[in-house]
């Protein structure tokens, strides 16, 4: 692939998933499009396109974001990890699976964002981030230790998911039956030691 | 795979969703997910003034952009056949009767051209002064012949006037709804692809037979020229229950460009395309004797339509159930203004309607000095008031009893603004619920494999319900099978017909076909089995056919910022038989959270000096995160009605978000002793009157 950049669209690579994509992507377009649209990884759901609601949720470089807010043209050598990365239907991730247990959705559109979010999520606690409902005694001590996620931290840091069907108590126990279990996003960092390069 | 030949408890138990797993690893595919080759993007064009014409339109620099492949105006698009639901006859006249209303669509090669092509069609208008603004004494209103769903627009039962006047105990208010949206999570979407004079749509919709008649009506095809599938639908609430603009709009550009075309609306322009939950101002008298016995009752809806057609949110309806008097007079006034047309929200009628008598029957509780759970226990009919016909089975007080129990209701303290808690002020407050029971007729095949497996067709939709997952419970039961054995099939208008998943109907009328389909199969020994429940649902008798539930709240007001936040919910409901333990806990649970949405946080308005809603997207309108919700307590009272339908059940999809407005409204008042009669309880209401209070 010769690497091309006109004056509205670029050609770049981004490693999804452990699997390195080249794109020739207008410069208006999403990363969220770039993976619906270009690649068809359509698990990664539009809601609003507007960073409003969360259903869009990937990880970039183990962190969680909004893919409708990011142009993919800023992204250029990214790893990637959407829920297709996270497991699939012979081999599920633990928060897939319980997510399905528990039964943390009806219809099922907010579900892929909110899963990866949740892998973030955890991750995050397991770094020792505090969130807006941590009391000031734990802040005060910032010893770094992670987080313990009770119910109410754990819908705190899911609040920017939105679920309509409202499948919300159950969320929050998928996240509690593995909240001791994922501790680091998996995929980015299997993705760094060097992905396939499959030209898209 | 083996089929287990227990069928011990297939029905009834918790079986877990049958598409559950390609939803949580990102396979299941949605109608926006299917890019067949060649694949066009559509963009609409909304209108931007309130009322008028179309006098041109300038697409010249749109169509100049690299990538454009047309502009379709009501000049150029695809004539239609002229549908029943007029807000469908898109692009086929000048006329904009309200803000939002599509005037063009931008067809691209790529999402981000159709886009901006949108953004620069001009398009000019001859402007018409609009009127957006319902009030009480609106002179355009008038009163409907029917409201939705069937319902005669004004009903009297005995005589009113003379009730109320002799009434010793009488209240008389006011409530207030602004209009609400259903803003299911997936954007209302389709894809359409025209093959050799055949019709394929991808559409995000509630029932994919209705959506084929559609088209091969406007398109004047026959019906096997059209297919339309629904296979996993985001959510609808009403939104998507009959066809929208989507799938008119993605299958017009298809014809007129030659090309797939997708449409996906941008989450903008809902509120103005796909209905809304009409504002109402609901005027309730009650009159009650001194032992709470409800003597005389008025409840009086006044709300909008549009100009396009006339829907007429029912909310006097509950009334004409519930509790009834002596003296019954239930009625609606509409004004048909310029305004988006309204259409369902989950449960019409009676989430509004019910908000109204619950928070009524709580003022008159509170008049007359009585327990409110008593005051409802005691006004529990025989017969349904309005229309004198027996219940099939009734199970409003084994709900309210059970509620009460669960939540420790004996040991509340009934004065108001006495319990705090630092800055929150405690208070608890109850409900009743009720939601119809409704069936329609539909088609179903059962087909016997030979090796021990059975292949259920029907085009039932599951937009979020777990029907495949019920529906299969269904047949394996009366295939006398396990549930393995059984292989289903919806989600597509290939299928056998059947009606849409609506008014907590689906299963109902899918699972009685089904049942019919396997029943026979099994009792004929064939191979194929078609059956059509017509017959049987015209057979039915006549009864009173409804699902009861009592909601019990506890909240939590702030007295510094006028945050209202929910501690405990608890529903208890009497539904007839629960097919699905698990499936229907999620959506009681679903409703209800819809429901603390509707008392809290969901809100919507009118500009009117520039005729739309205010509120868009949903930064600007609040569904509830996950945060604002508590852990939700629901539990049921089996039911064994003998006058439903052979699967027993009598609809969950929408009871859940009925009462629970009314529960939290009255437990925010027995938390601050204020009477706020108008949702939602924002923090800048409801605090705003907590400082009044203070000083
Ligand atoms: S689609 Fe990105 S936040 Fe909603
Ligand atoms: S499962 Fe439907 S929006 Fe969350």
């Amino acid at each position: 692939m010769i690497p091309q950049r006109t004056a509205t669209s670029s050609t770049l690579t981004l490693y999804v998933n452990d699997t390195a994509h080249t794109v020739t992507a207008d410069h208006r377009t999403t990363l969220l499009d770039v993976l619906r649209e270009h690649l068809d990884l359509t698990g990664t759901k539009k809601g609003c396109d507007h960073g409003q609601c969360g259903a869009c949720t990937v990880l970039v470089e183990g962190r969680r974001a909004n893919s409708c807010l990011l142009l993919a043209v800023a992204h250029d050598g990214a790893h990637l990890t959407t829920v297709e990365g996270l497991g699939d239907e012979g081999r599920p991730h633990p928060l897939q699976e319980a997510f399905h247990e528990r039964d943390a959705f009806q219809c099922g559109y907010c579900t892929p964002g909110q899963i990866v979010s949740g892998v973030g999520m955890l991750c995050e606690a397991a770094e020792g981030h505090p969130s807006h409902v941590t009391p000031r005694e734990v802040l005060e001590r910032a010893t770094g230790a992670p987080a313990e996620l009770d119910r109410d931290e754990i819908r705190e840091r899911m609040s920017g998911n939105i679920c309509r069907c409202g499948a919300y108590p159950y969320i929050v126990r998928a996240l509690e039956d593995v909240r001791h279990e994922v501790t680091r996003a998996d995929g980015p960092a299997r993705a760094s030691g060097g992905g396939r390069e499959v030209p898209a | 795979m083996a089929a287990p030949k227990t069928t011990e408890g297939v029905l009834g138990t918790a079986a877990p969703r049958r598409e559950g797993r390609a939803k949580v690893t990102g396979t299941a595919r949605y109608a926006a997910e299917h890019t067949p080759p060649a694949c066009a993007y559509a963009w609409p064009v909304a209108a931007s003034v309130a009322r008028g014409r179309v006098s041109a339109v300038d697409d010249s620099a749109a169509l100049a952009l690299p990538g454009a492949l047309a502009v379709l105006t009501h000049e150029n698009a695809p004539r239609l056949g002229e549908p029943e639901d007029a807000t469908l006859h898109l692009l086929q006249s000048p006329r904009v009767p309200h803000r939002g209303w599509y005037v063009a669509l931008a067809v691209a090669e790529t999402l981000e051209t159709a886009r901006e092509m949108a953004r620069t069609v001009r398009v000019t208008y001859d402007e018409e002064p609009h009127d957006v603004v319902l009030e009480p004494g609106h002179p355009r209103l008038y009163h409907p012949e029917w409201a939705n769903g069937g319902n005669p627009g004004d009903r009297e039962t005995g005589d009113f006037d003379r009730a109320w006047e002799a009434a010793p105990h009488r209240i008389d208010v006011t409530y207030t709804l602004s209009p609400l949206h259903n803003h299911p999570m997936e954007p209302h979407s389709a894809t359409a692809v025209w093959e050799g004079g055949h019709l394929t749509a991808y559409d995000s919709s509630q029932g994919a037979t209705p959506v084929a008649e559609l088209l091969a009506h406007m398109y004047g095809l026959d019906q096997r020229q059209v297919t339309v599938v629904a296979e996993h639908v985001g959510g609808g609430f009403g939104s998507k229950g009959t066809p929208r603009a989507p799938v008119v709009l993605a299958s017009m550009a298809a014809r007129h460009t030659g090309r797939p075309v997708k449409v996906a609306l941008p989450r903008r322009h809902l509120p103005f395309v796909v209905g809304h939950r009409a504002p109402t101002i609901q005027r309730m008298r009650l009159g009650a004797r001194d032992d709470g016995t409800l003597t005389a009752l008025h409840h009086d809806v006044v709300t909008h339509t549009s100009t396009v057609t006339e829907f007429v949110e029912q909310a006097a309806v509950p009334s004409r159930v519930m509790y009834g008097a002596e003296g019954l007079r239930t009625g609606h006034r509409v004004a048909a203004l310029d305004v988006p047309s309204p259409s369902w929200m989950r449960a019409p009628g009676e989430a509004p309607g019910m908000y109204a008598l619950e928070c009524a029957m709580d003022e008159l509780a509170c008049t007359l000095e009585m327990d409110p759970v008593e005051l409802r226990l005691r006004n529990i009919p025989d017969r349904e008031p309005d229309s004198g016909k027996p219940f099939s089975s009734h199970g409003l007080a084994a709900c309210l009893r059970e509620g009460a129990r669960r939540f420790g209701w004996e040991r509340r303290d009934p004065r108001p603004a006495t319990r705090r808690e630092g800055d929150l002020l405690l208070g608890t407050g109850m409900a009743s619920a009720t939601y119809p029971v409704l069936v329609a007729p539909s088609t179903a095949s059962a087909q016997a494999q030979g090796d021990g497996t059975y292949h259920v067709r029907i085009n039932a939709t599951d937009i979020g319900t777990g029907a495949r997952t019920v529906l299969a419970q269904v047949a394996a039961d009366a295939l006398g099978v396990g549930l393995d054995a059984v292989r289903i099939d919806v989600g597509s208008s290939d299928l056998p017909h059947a009606p849409l998943a609506g008014g907590s109907s689906g299963t109902a009328s899918w699972g009685w076909a089904v049942h019919k389909a396997c029943r026979e199969l099994r009792e004929s020994g064939g191979t194929v089995v078609t059956v059509d429940t017509t017959p049987d649902v015209e057979a039915q008798q006549e009864y009173a056919r409804h699902a009861f539930g009592a909601v019990f709240v506890e909240v939590g007001v702030d007295v510094v910022t006028g945050e209202v936040r929910v501690r405990r919910m608890l529903g208890v409901y009497a539904t007839g038989r629960i097919l699905n333990a698990r499936t229907a806990r999620s959506q009681f649970v679903g409703g209800m959270t819809m429901g603390l949405g509707m008392a809290l946080t969901e809100h919507s308005s009118m500009d009117a000096a520039l005729g739309g809603f205010v509120e868009k997207d949903l930064a600007g309108y609040h569904v509830p995160a996950n945060l604002d919700v508590p852990d939700i307590d629901v539990h049921w009272i089996e039911e064994h009605d003998p006058h439903l339908n052979p699967v027993g059940g009598k609809g969950i999809g929408e009871i859940g978000i009925v009462g629970t407005p009314a529960a939290i409204a009255n437990a925010v008042h027995h938390a601050t002793g204020r009477r706020l009669r108008e949702l939602p309880l924002t923090p800048d209401r409801v605090g705003q009157d907590l400082a009044g209070a203070a000083g």
